[in-house]
């Protein structure tokens, strides 16, 4: 597996402004996103923590390519974003396996439409081990479970070794245990490949969990509101001091933001 | 009959009542016909004898043999009450008809009378099935294919939409039959113009679905495509295509209901063969025994080119069954 730790792979968001029509009310328009600055090193684990429409999916939608900001740059490496690229993954909440495929022909999908399936094709039989869905390849979506389509929708979005992996909420839906489980997947995903990684998340666990540094939002119009580094050693323990004196003071940080009554904790 | 019987779901063993009833149905059946001939003038009722011995033959040869064959036994469990009633049913319209003479003749020959019509002509029945059968695959398929690519268009590109959306709406919605006069004066011939009937009538119910399935794809299987480096063919052809082909088979069936329609009206008015000639032409004679006889080969021949449909849905479905594939 090789990895893809260079330089190339960084992310930097400079002012970028973005704001959508208010559909109830023609001509004027709400603000989401006022001007966020920040940088993602290369193979760093980042995540993005917020109250609910601070704009943290419109900006996940910016960095896939998949909407266009107002102002503002937006790079990968030295490269500016501008439309969706198989270098830069995105996985939602809901796994959107295409349903006509089986397991296999999901995660084959990712180079089927690179049309380079052909040459790679024995790089799927390793990311279905990698993801540990072997015996489940000619299953269909709705026959597995949350956790396991999600894993599948991780190969799917690894197997093109993207520069940067866009994770929106990928263990929400999941159950408690499922979701723990599921966080020390990806982190294995990540501590392999070191892909460049943003996860949007609203666990404030999983965020201190899993990242290097947590990126604080303010409410709508986002911008970062303030930046905490993880300096903890991994395997983390979810019940150290240190873990917990994280949690209190993203909690606490919260609430001096404003309304961060849906922040689930 | 034994109704919860087809419902339990125990394999081992065919109950009595229901190994028995086809036989005891058929002998009802068959022994009513007995009686009402017997005061009848005689009519030529050898060849419906003989389908009496041929049923209670077969059901006594399956009721053995599905002893041995637990596929055949599960089969049986489920077709041989609806068996049995069409039997009964048969039996019903024979008293009904030829035994109390309550519906008007010639308009309602007996069983006896049909099944003689239907034997006598068989050539000329077999030869216009086959020739309904070469303007239904035709139009349809004709039908079929410009109403996909017309869909897929419709649905997948605004500016097309823009256009071809009203020319549907306006356009779609007049039966193909309403257009014969024309058809008749434009098409080289009226095969032709039968089988562009045919497919206008699978064109519009095909283009309306397809367009409706393309454009209802859901944007996150779209998006996902996207970042994974998709270009706009894979878009269209393995993303859009398979989330609308739910969407397109209603459109097929759809379609195909129109189709049986029209063929039979066009065949009527304009060709000179198919099935739907052959029910004008019986009628035209006073043949009543003929167009029954027309009637019970349309019912196979359709709902056997209906069934084909489903076994082709089924296959390509099969990632929305329940049924575990691996």
């Amino acid at each position: 597996m090789t990895t893809n730790i260079d330089a190339t792979s960084g992310v930097r968001v400079h002012e970028i402004y973005k704001s959508f029509p208010v559909p109830d009310a023609p001509g004027t328009s709400r603000l989401v996103l006022g001007g966020i600055s920040f940088s993602i090193a290369a193979g760093e684990l980042v995540s993005l923590v917020g109250p609910s429409g601070c704009g943290k999916s419109t900006l996940l939608r910016l960095i896939a390519g998949l909407d266009v900001s107002d102002s503002g740059e937006l790079l990968v490496g030295n490269e500016k974003i501008v439309g969706p690229s198989a270098e830069r993954g995105l996985v939602f909440q809901d796994p959107n396996l295409f349903p006509w495929l089986t397991v296999r022909r999901n995660i084959e999908a990712g180079l089927a439409a690179r049309g380079v399936l052909r040459e790679k094709r024995n790089e799927v039989d390793e990311f279905m081990r990698l993801v540990g869905l072997e015996a489940f390849a000619n299953a269909y979506p709705h026959h597995l479970s949350g956790g396991m389509a999600q894993r599948v929708a991780l190969a799917r979005a690894l197997i093109n070794h993207p520069k940067v992996l866009l994770l929106d909420e990928p263990l929400g839906a999941l159950d408690a245990f499922t979701r723990m489980r599921m966080q020390d997947e990806v982190l294995r995903l990540w501590e392999n490949r070191r892909t460049t990684m943003l996860l949007v998340t609203h666990d404030i666990d999983e965020a201190i969990y899993m990242s290097d540094r947590i990126l604080i939002m303010t409410p709508a119009p986002g911008r970062i509101d303030r930046e905490i580094d993880i300096d903890l050693a991994r395997p983390r323990d979810r019940t150290s001091d240190s873990f917990l004196h994280f949690r209190s003071e993203i909690l606490e940080h919260l609430h001096f933001a404003g309304k961060a009554a849906d922040v689930s904790t | 009959m034994n109704a919860d019987a087809a419902v339990t779901d125990k394999p081992s063993t065919l109950p009595w009542p229901m190994q028995l009833a086809v036989p005891v149905a058929s002998l009802i059946t068959f022994g009513t016909h007995w009686l009402i001939t017997q005061k009848a003038p005689p009519l030529e009722m050898h060849s419906y004898m003989l389908l009496f011995w041929e049923i209670l033959g077969v059901s006594i040869v399956l009721a053995i043999a599905q002893l041995f064959w637990p596929a055949l036994r599960k089969w049986m469990r489920h077709m041989w009450p609806i068996f049995t009633a069409s039997i009964l049913l048969i039996g019903v319209w024979d008293v009904i008809t030829a035994g109390l003479h309550l519906l008007p003749l010639p308009y309602f020959p007996g069983p006896a009378a049909i099944l003689r019509s239907l034997i006598s002509d068989r050539a000329l029945l077999l030869d216009s099935t086959w020739h309904s059968l070469v303007l239904l695959l035709s139009g349809y398929t004709l039908g079929v294919i410009i109403g996909l690519v017309s869909g897929v268009c419709i649905g997948w590109s605004s500016p097309v939409r823009y256009w071809g959306m009203p020319l549907l709406k306006v356009v779609g919605p007049i039966p193909a039959t309403a257009w014969i006069p024309l058809a008749m004066v434009v098409a080289p011939s009226a095969i032709v113009s039968a089988a562009g009937l045919v497919a206008l009538a699978v064109w519009f119910p095909v283009t309306m679905l397809t367009a409706s399935g393309i454009s209802n794809t859901r944007a996150s299987y779209l998006d996902v495509a996207r970042t994974l480096g998709a270009g706009r063919l894979y878009l269209i052809f393995r993303v859009a295509i398979p989330a609308a082909v739910p969407n397109i088979f209603i459109g097929l069936f759809m379609g195909l209901g129109a189709s049986f329609l029209t063929l039979v009206v066009a065949e009527s008015v304009g060709v000179k063969s198919g099935l739907g000639w052959y029910l004008s032409w019986a009628q035209g004679w006073d043949e009543y025994g003929k167009v029954f006889a027309a009637l019970i080969i349309m019912a196979a021949f359709f709902s056997t080119v209906m069934t084909l449909l489903f076994k082709l849905r089924d296959r390509v479905l099969v990632w929305q069954k329940g049924i575990i594939k691996w």
